[in-house]
């Protein structure tokens, strides 16, 4: 018998990157800006995307890939407003991965501008995975409370883009915005700020600027 | 809980490397997980004890160093920072640092045998 130490050094989540970069790259190709929208859940993911998808509706084309570990609901929620959406079902697992991403990339119509992915609502585990998107967002909900940045940091360090949802809300709750920000800027501080009322509309039209000036980037090759 | 997903990951690099090296069976895998790599160390642990029954790493011990953040600031170049607080230099107080270490996970060695002499390498 003979024994051997044999030096790996390869990272955990490589093949997971790899598919990651081919779908990034096949979707900058194909001129499709792809944002992953991550957070816990019930901070209004879904809401958001029916109001972005009525917000663009006659102006971008827009898809969606919804990722939950059961049902088909939030699928079926933003096909009623009009928009393409493919479910998957993690059976289980608490975050989307490349390759379940990779399956569905087939079916997006060519002609698509924005492709969201709504990840499956965690503020912990889907940080750690990167589906080959253009811009992450982290959204916090005014309900979950102001501290949350430094009880999951890796989400707000991986994200571009922090939105601050339920913000008609803020009246009666101890949530200050501010403060939010401020703990997810000293752990990122180049991450945009959003604050947006997606049921009021209040904070929609710098969001949906953010989302068309950044597809304006990926087309003119300076993404 | 994700912990799984990135020990079935573990696996397919076992696997591949026991076939690589002829190995019989693993014995020891080390891994290096980063404070800020999302993973939790125990979770590792106890889905590497449920997912290794069967496999080629069956008898395999886990040993994990955990490897703390390590940061640099850009204004002064100062590598002291306050990781659990504000994330900000301690030398000069600016905010803006780069993570040097402690966001990756890596499989850095195993250990394995071979039950004749290995032909290769």
């Amino acid at each position: 018998m003979t024994r051997k130490e044999v030096i790996v050094m390869r990272d955990l989540l490589g093949t997971n990157k790899q598919v990651a970069a081919e779908i990034r790259k096949e979707l900058r190709a194909r001129g499709i800006l792809s944002v992953n929208l991550l957070s816990s859940p019930g901070s209004g993911k879904t809401t958001l995307l029916e109001a972005l998808a009525d917000r663009f509706r006659g102006r971008r084309r827009m898809a969606v890939i919804e990722g939950d570990i059961e049902t088909e609901r939030d699928a079926e929620r933003i096909r009623a407003r009009g928009v393409p959406a493919w479910q998957i079902t993690t059976g289980g697992a608490c975050h989307l991965e490349a390759r379940m991403v990779g399956k569905v990339l087939g079916e997006v119509p060519a002609d698509l501008d924005l492709l969201f992915i709504e990840n499956v609502g965690n503020l912990v585990c889907p940080a750690s995975f990167d589906l080959g998107e253009e811009l992450r967002c982290v959204l916090l909900s005014s309900p979950e409370g102001d501290d949350k940045p430094k009880k999951y940091p890796q989400a707000f360090l991986t994200a571009d883009a922090l939105v601050l949802t339920k913000t008609d809300l803020i009246p009666h709750l101890p949530f200050d915005p501010a403060k939010a920000a401020a703990e997810a800027l000293s752990i990122k501080p180049e991450l945009r700020v959003f604050r947006v009322s997606a049921l009021r509309g209040e904070g929609m039209d710098e969001l949906a600027a953010y989302f068309v000036e950044a597809l304006a980037r990926l087309r003119s090759g300076h993404a | 809980m994700h912990e799984l997903s990135l020990v079935a990951a573990l696996f397919e690099t076992l696997e591949e490397k026991a076939r690589e090296h002829r190995a019989a069976r693993i014995t020891v895998v080390r891994l290096k997980v980063g404070k800020l790599s999302g993973a939790v160390p125990e979770l590792l642990e106890s889905a590497f004890e449920t997912y290794k029954k069967g496999t080629i790493a069956d008898g395999a011990r886990l040993e994990i160093e955990e490897v703390p953040v390590r940061l640099r600031c850009r204004s002064c170049g100062g590598e002291r920072l306050d990781v659990e607080g504000s994330f900000a230099c301690l030398v000069c107080g600016g905010r803006d640092v780069e993570l040097l270490e402690g966001r990756d996970l890596v499989v850095e060695r195993i250990e394995l045998e071979a039950d004749e002499p290995p032909s290769s390498s």
